[in-house]
């Protein structure tokens, strides 16, 4: 089956050099993106655009980039949308599993491992870069980054996908260690709407969740409430 | 009264240069004195940023003899960008001309690969510009002090060289007013340093 659909995409590749038909006909749905999560003293504050892209056409401009695969886990997703969609179901199965088997809360790098085991293990075929983040019993707010080949590592900040690259300067100067809960919404918004001014494959709306031990916020910044800056 | 732009007045640039993955050299200067008080940074191909500059210091310098006065800084850029438009084709380089003249007082251009010219009050360059472009849009303002711009040209230097593997060094920072030309050199040790390091 993965054999058929590399060559499905191959053949597709040849045949879209004619530039009569739009680029959207024949690109793969990809959430180009930015996503970020930081962690805080007692959770993590996680935060996505919301644009999906085939070619140049927003195939999605309200799409929800922050996927639960446990109560108090989530995911940011970002790269080919089928990959993430169905790399996600797939953890949502196994955490499932597991916590039940476990009888407890799953840990979050638990929940991170899972990924890291099947971007790792399908790394030629796939094309994801994910952000788990989420709170449990054991260790708080974790932030753990799988990018595109598998790797895992934990950060207290991570910021990922195609509009990442021009916040990073931004993210370096303005994370501090041992933030709010209110400076870290006030972080993830403000740089990503600084990215989703720069980069053409993000934009739309900000989708942020606020998670701790005490549940999941969730909660949404329109178009024109973004937050401003001098040039814009 | 003197208005003051960050990049007109101070511009910044970090010093690595490298061929693939080796960096041959720490500690090159880009930024290139074309007239007087006017000066280039220069990014991408360095053999072709320094032929296309050589050539433009010439046409410059002959403009100005010409003219019998200081060359515009308009003029100055529009030479850089005839010649990265006429040779699109072979070059691969991206300039910032800026500088101080009499009749509009500090200015920056940017030249892009392809040969366009654009009037700015500020701008960035470079590999390492991508990683910059979030801070650079929150932190500027216009009409900020020398002393200000020279912070935020500083801090925006050291968090691209932090992140940048091509970029790195020594940060060069060139202070252009109708009095004169101010170099200002902070080795790497010596850059701001933010959460991580």
């Amino acid at each position: 089956k993965m054999a058929a659909a590399t060559a499905t995409r191959f053949c597709q590749q040849l045949s879209s050099v004619s530039d009569m038909s739009p680029d959207w006909t024949t690109k793969e749905v990809s959430t180009g993106t930015t996503i970020m999560a930081v962690e805080y003293e007692g959770g993590v504050v996680i935060g996505a655009d919301s644009r999906t892209t085939t070619g140049a056409y927003i195939a999605n401009r309200v799409t929800d980039k922050l996927t639960p695969i446990h109560d108090r886990i989530f995911c940011c997703r970002s790269g080919s949308a089928a990959d993430t969609q169905a790399i996600a179901d797939i953890v949502t199965y196994q955490l499932g599993f597991h916590s039940i088997e476990l009888d407890e809360a799953p840990l979050v790098q638990t929940a991170a491992n899972l990924f890291k085991a099947s971007c790792y293990r399908y790394r030629e075929e796939l094309m994801a870069g994910i952000i788990v983040a989420g709170w449990d019993k054991r260790r708080g707010g974790q932030v753990y980054t799988v990018p595109v080949g598998g790797m895992l590592v934990r950060q207290p900040v991570s910021v990922g996908g195609s509009g990442s690259t021009y916040i990073y300067g931004f993210m370096d100067s303005n994370y501090k260690p041992n933030m709010t809960k209110e400076q870290c919404l006030h972080l993830v918004s403000g740089a990503l709407s600084l990215a989703m001014e720069r980069d053409g494959s993000s934009g739309g709306v900000i989708r942020l969740a606020a998670i701790s031990e005490s549940g999941v916020e969730r909660q949404v910044i329109l178009g024109n409430q973004l937050p401003k800056w001098s040039t814009a | 009264m003197e208005r003051h732009y960050m990049d007109s007045k101070i511009k910044g640039v970090s010093t690595g240069v490298s061929n693939v993955n080796y960096v041959c050299s720490k500690t090159i200067n880009k930024l290139i004195q074309v007239h007087d008080r006017i000066f280039c940074c220069i990014a991408g191909s360095l053999a072709d940023a320094q032929a296309v500059t050589k050539t433009a210091k010439f046409q410059i310098s002959l403009h100005s003899i010409q003219m019998e006065s200081p060359p515009l800084v308009k003029a100055a850029a529009s030479v850089m960008k005839e010649l990265c438009y006429n040779n699109k084709e072979e070059l691969q380089a991206g300039f910032i001309t800026a500088g101080w003249d009499k009749k509009k007082g500090p200015q920056v251009y940017t030249v892009a690969l392809g040969g366009m010219l654009l009037s700015l009050p500020f701008t960035i360059g470079g590999s390492g510009s991508t990683y910059i472009y979030g801070y650079t849009d929150a932190k500027y303002k216009p009409d900020m002090s020398r002393e200000e711009c020279l912070q935020f040209a500083t801090n925006a230097l050291a968090l691209a060289m932090g992140r940048d593997n091509v970029s790195g060094g020594v940060a060069h920072l060139v202070v252009i007013t109708e009095g004169g030309v101010e170099h200002v050199v902070i080795p790497g040790d010596k850059l701001p340093k933010f959460h991580d390091e």
